[in-house]
């Protein structure tokens, strides 16, 4: 392969894996049935917070198929369900970390909390015999409202007795007020992020196996990031070595950030299989899915903005209560504080910024990372403000963020990021074009003629992602680093397997990351494969989220790559008998500058594995790299969205009619990948704004919202055709590809321009606020409210 | 464990039979409502009697002045019969709005009858064109069928075969879906025969119901601006997360007046 052919990056170039994919032969959990198989099923709380008096499990373990019942009682030689962030107090203290245990001890928390754990030879008889299970509650009043959790008389965990977790701020709050006292104009608004619930195609499945052979476990599960699954479980939940446990996350159907933590079913599944000697699997029920994945979002703000005469941002000033559900998942804290508080710059040279952000126990399913995390929280207050100081001020919405705009880069926020680079004014005048503002007013009036109120609402969000320098995460309370590991393994043939820490469950890595490997040696695509997802194979990761698969597990392969070939020239200069700084690797094949003489790609390979004429005094045999990549800053994906909806007046029903995304990902290495992410992220984003919203009974804490007939996910008739694009845009400066992350945009950027449209086609019937989910409900209830005061 | 037994039986004699003599049967339509009801654990019947087997209890037949539909049609064949396309397209429109794909092609009319769903679209069409209920021992007017939440005239072993619809002068359906669920959050049904207006209503209450206000004020003049100054109460509407008794209230004249504009289109 020593040819000239055109590079696989930027090519939208074919999914490996749908094949495997769209042909059903793809292997997930649950396809896995190991010999001896047994099935689990667990016990859960119909109340969201109760002492529990008794649990008796007689006639549960003398039940047909069943062969054995844990309760917490079982557990008390392990620990909880560890939490890996670590924020601390204005004052100080350490945030409150009640213990999380994998069944429950002497109180539930939640509805859904795990009392009791069946194995038995059957799904259907775990289930039956599960029951079976006898628990007597004493039910306590439930903490269910976040707004007033620390108000509450009622204490969710004994250690937290307000239910605040921590109150943590950033910024300097003595010059933010200061530029408020100044300020000509302030623009003051009190929002909800409305809690999401995850819901992956694939629910969460595990099947865990001890073998006596090998003193050792292997578990299967639905996870995004394996190793870290593993240290948590075998350092800090089951106490056995880390070398004994082996973690395998096979096809995962989507995780949307819900498959990156610890979960408690998973550990007492590894734990049991020990004792029951035979595997045992579990797979989740869509309404256990419900119930126990971590949620997203939930928060409540107030967000106050203060301009000069100008329209000039003078300051920004944001109180948030974040929920944290009953129990501390294993990024919770870190969502609403380091992932939300640092991006309230957004796109604007506010020059002063404070956030307070005070974390609370209800007793509802844990909340941690949902796609964005933070971001999107941070994205639709900003967003939300900045476009009602435009209504307030009579500057056209964009207008406004121009004259606020980030122009020189490298730029320092007043809330500790420094942007590398970005270019917001063209993602803005390319995405105002793309969407044909000019042809707005044209459009409203025909809408109006058919009785439809029309609106148009933008939104420009930031994000930081390739998460993250270990240092900085560090310093900001992670208990683990954020690097990326990765292998490159060139075959005696020439032909390359490459190992990454990053997890595929819908990305598309093994294109991609194929694509990149390709380029670098001058393969076709077919030469390279991507292994990823089993402790046993890959030496080590930190998983997939925080859109950091490519910009840092990508660069981990690109560093290992870039070691092969430098082994590579050493070895051509051997068999070249030239100097090593005489030769170049060019167009798959190393050669001696200047010359015609050269090796390639293969020749080299085979040359590595069958070293006879080697310089084997100098260089190991073999072609072989490690490489861990630690980025030295975030990336910055940026953009600007133009949404476009239609309500009718008379029901509130709304549409989006129109949804025009512009995004700069720096360098794009598959745009039909990316735009696949992007699409996905909208989809998500519309359905929050409009579709989507958990509720929970205020009262019992029952989850009121726990099925597809009464959770609304967005389905393709919702959503409108998109019209996306990437531009040019600004590479990342910092790492080897240039790249951003593409992952969480759509889903960031997206819900404060659906909002923000909706307000602009309701404001002549005089309403002014309207929260996710915009429903026809809300929508009605917002214009008749509206009615009632004129 | 429980178990289940199942029957396929051959003859609507054998259906019977088997009703009768194990009063913890249930009969088997498209199993769209019941197999997620067995699932779900909130129905454990000793069996289930399949009525898959009876090709006499399915298709669309035009009789005269009327419509007959065997109870085991799917949703499907309604929505696509060239009969009730042409002479009832409300109705084909109707079944053409239910569920998914999968759905229309399981479930039945029948099914969706007997199970009288307050949210399902069958009931207003019954009631909304005064339909006649065929059962193996008799026929139920529609006016007389609907009796409350998932409650219905049929006998707990009796068997609903067809459907008998008049052909209306003009009809329409209005539909406007729970966001999650995609059943109707209100849908209203209208139909004019001669001088006879029928507005029947599903999803606002514990089962479909008439207006009598709307259809006396539509029989002075089958126009949508007959419907201006109606209001209808909300109190014993159906509230939940998805629609207040008020917006449900509100909803059933504004959809009204729609469904009438289309019929006169
Ligand atoms: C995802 C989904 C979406 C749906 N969306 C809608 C919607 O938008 N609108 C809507 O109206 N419906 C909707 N449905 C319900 C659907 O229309 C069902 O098909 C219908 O309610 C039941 O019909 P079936 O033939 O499936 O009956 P089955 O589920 O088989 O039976 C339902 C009940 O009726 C009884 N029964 C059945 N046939 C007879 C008979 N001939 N005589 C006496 N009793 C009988 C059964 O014993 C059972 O109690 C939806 C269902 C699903 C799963």
């Amino acid at each position: 392969m020593s040819s000239t052919r055109a590079p696989l990056i930027g090519q939208p170039v074919e999914r490996k894996e749908d094949y495997r994919f769209v042909t059903g032969t793809g292997q997930y959990t649950d396809d896995i049935v190991l010999p001896r198989q047994t099935y689990a099923a667990f016990v859960r709380s119909p109340h969201a917070h109760a002492h529990l008096r008794s649990v008796d499990v007689a006639a549960a373990r003398d039940a047909p198929g069943v062969l054995a019942v844990y309760t917490g009682k079982d557990l008390t030689s392990i620990g909880g369900v560890p939490c890996g962030w670590l924020i601390h107090s204005i004052d100080g203290t350490p945030m409150k970390e009640p213990k999380h245990p994998i069944l429950a001890e002497d109180k539930v928390r939640h509805v859904g909390d795990p009392i009791a754990l069946i194995v038995a030879e059957s799904a259907r008889e775990a289930k039956a015999g599960a029951a079976l299970v006898e628990v007597e509650y004493d039910v306590l009043p439930a903490v269910v409202n976040l707004a007033t959790a620390a108000a509450s008389s009622t204490s969710v965990h004994d250690i937290a007795p307000d239910n605040i977790c921590f109150t943590w701020a950033v910024g300097d709050k003595a010059a933010t007020d200061a530029a408020f006292a100044r300020a000509a104009h302030v623009t003051r608004l009190s929002l909800v992020n409305n809690r999401l619930i995850p819901n992956a195609i694939e629910p969460r499945a595990a099947n865990a196996h001890y073998s006596p052979a090998s003193d050792s476990y292997t578990l299967y599960v639905t996870s995004q990031n394996p190793h870290v699954e593993r240290l948590l479980m075998a350092a800090f939940v089951l106490g056995i070595p880390e070398h004994k446990l082996r973690v395998v996350a096979p096809d995962v159907g989507g995780g949307f950030g819900s498959k990156i933590y610890l979960y408690a079913e998973e550990a007492a599944l590894v734990w049991a299989s020990r004792r029951v000697g035979r595997p045992i699997k579990w797979t989740a029920e869509r309404s256990e899915s419900f119930l126990t994945d971590a949620h997203g979002r939930d928060h409540v703000t107030t967000a106050e903005l203060a301009l000069d005469a100008d329209g000039k941002f003078l300051a920004l000033r944001v109180d948030t209560i974040a929920n944290m559900g009953a129990y501390l998942s294993t990024f919770a804290p870190c969502i609403p504080t380091i992932l939300h508080a640092t991006l309230l710059a957004g796109q604007y040279a506010t020059p002063h910024i404070h956030c307070q952000v005070r974390a609370v126990f209800t007793n509802t399913a844990p909340v941690d990372a949902y796609r964005g995390a933070g971001r999107p929280e941070a994205t639709y207050l900003l967003e939300r403000t900045v476009e009602r100081a435009a209504r307030e001020l009579a500057i056209d919405p964009p207008e406004l963020r121009r004259r606020n705009f980030i122009r020189t880069f490298p730029y320092s926020t007043p809330v500790g990021l420094t942007y590398d680079t970005g270019d917001y004014e063209a993602t803005l005048d390319r995405v105002l074009e793309l969407a044909d503002v000019h042809g707005f007013p044209a459009r409203k009036a025909e809408s109006e003629r058919r009785g439809l109120r029309r609106g148009i609402g933008y939104s420009c969000y930031i994000e930081a992602c390739g998460i993250a320098p270990s240092s900085i995460a560090g310093a900001l309370g992670a208990r683990a680093g954020l690097f990326e590991a990765g292998e490159v393994r060139v075959h005696p043939t020439g032909k390359v397997t490459v190992f990454t820490g990053s997890h595929s469950h819908g990305q598309g890595h093994e294109t991609t990351f194929a694509q990149v490997v390709a380029d670098k040696f001058g393969l076709p695509l077919e030469d390279v494969e991507i292994e990823h997802g089993d402790t046993a194979k890959v030496l080590f990761g930190m998983g997939t989220y925080g859109s950091r698969s490519l910009a840092v597990g990508g660069s981990a392969i690109v560093k290992a790559a870039d070691k092969i070939l430098t082994k590579g020239c050493r070895i051509a200069a051997h068999l070249l008998e030239a100097s090593d700084e005489d030769i170049e690797f060019r167009d798959g094949a190393f050669r001696v500058k200047g010359t015609d003489r050269s090796k390639t790609f293969a020749e080299i390979a085979l040359a590595a594995y069958v070293p006879h004429h080697y310089p084997i005094e100098q260089l190991e045999p073999g072609l072989n790299e490690n490489a861990f990549y630690d980025p030295p800053n975030f990336t910055f994906p940026a953009g600007s969205y133009v949404c476009e909806v239609e309500v009718d007046p008379d029901t509130g029903a709304a549409r989006v009619d129109r949804f025009t995304a512009c995004d700069d990902f720096g360098n794009v290495v598959n745009p039909m990948i990316v735009e696949g992410q992007v699409h996905g992220g909208l989809a998500q984003g519309i359905g929050q704004a409009l579709l989507e919203g958990c509720r929970y009974d205020e009262e019992s804490g029952q989850l009121l919202t726990g099925s597809l007939l009464d959770y609304a996910l967005p389905r393709a008739d919702d959503l409108p055709n998109f019209r996306v694009e990437t531009v040019k845009g600004t590479p990342c400066k910092h790492n080897p590809l240039g790249v951003k992350g593409c992952g969480e945009a759509g889903a960031i950027g997206s819900p404060p321009a659906v909002i923000n449209a909706l307000l602009d086609a309701l404001a002549p019937c005089g309403v002014r606020d309207l929260d996710m989910p915009a429903t026809p409900l809300r929508i009605w209830q917002a214009i008749e409210a509206a009615r009632a005061k004129r | 464990m429980p178990t289940l037994s199942y029957h396929r039986p051959s003859s609507i004699a054998e259906v019977a039979r088997l009703a009768r003599d194990d009063p913890d049967a249930k009969l088997l339509a498209g199993g769209q409502s019941i197999i997620p009801s067995l699932k779900l654990g909130l129905l454990a019947p000793s069996a289930l009697i399949d009525l898959g087997g009876l090709p006499e209890l399915r298709g669309v037949r035009l009789e005269g002045r009327s419509l007959r539909i065997g109870a085991m049609t799917s949703h499907a064949e309604v929505a696509n019969s060239p009969e009730v396309r042409k002479h009832v397209p409300a109705l084909a429109h109707l079944a053409a709005g239910i569920g998914d794909r999968q759905v229309r092609n399981r479930g039945t009319i029948g099914g969706s009858l007997a199970n009288s769903d307050p949210a399902a679209d069958y009931p207003a069409a019954v009631l909304g064109l005064g339909a006649e209920i065929r059962t193996d021992r008799r026929a139920i007017p529609a006016d007389s069928f609907f009796k409350g939440l998932f409650e219905t005239a049929l006998d707990p072993d009796e068997i609903l075969t067809a459907v008998e619809f008049p052909l209306p002068e003009r009809a329409a359906y209005v539909k406007f879906p729970q966001p999650a669920s995609r059943f109707a959050l209100v849908g209203v049904f209208v139909s004019l025969t001669g001088k006879s207006v029928r507005v029947a209503v599903t999803g606002a209450g514990p089962c479909a119901f008439r207006v009598a206000a709307l259809e006396q004020a539509l029989a002075k003049r089958f126009a949508p601006e007959s419907l201006h100054d109606i209001t209808m109460p909300a109190d014993t509407l159906n509230a939940d997360l998805h629609g207040s008794a008020e917006y449900r209230a509100h909803l059933i004249p504004v959809l009204t007046r729609r469904a009438v504009t289309q019929a006169l289109a």
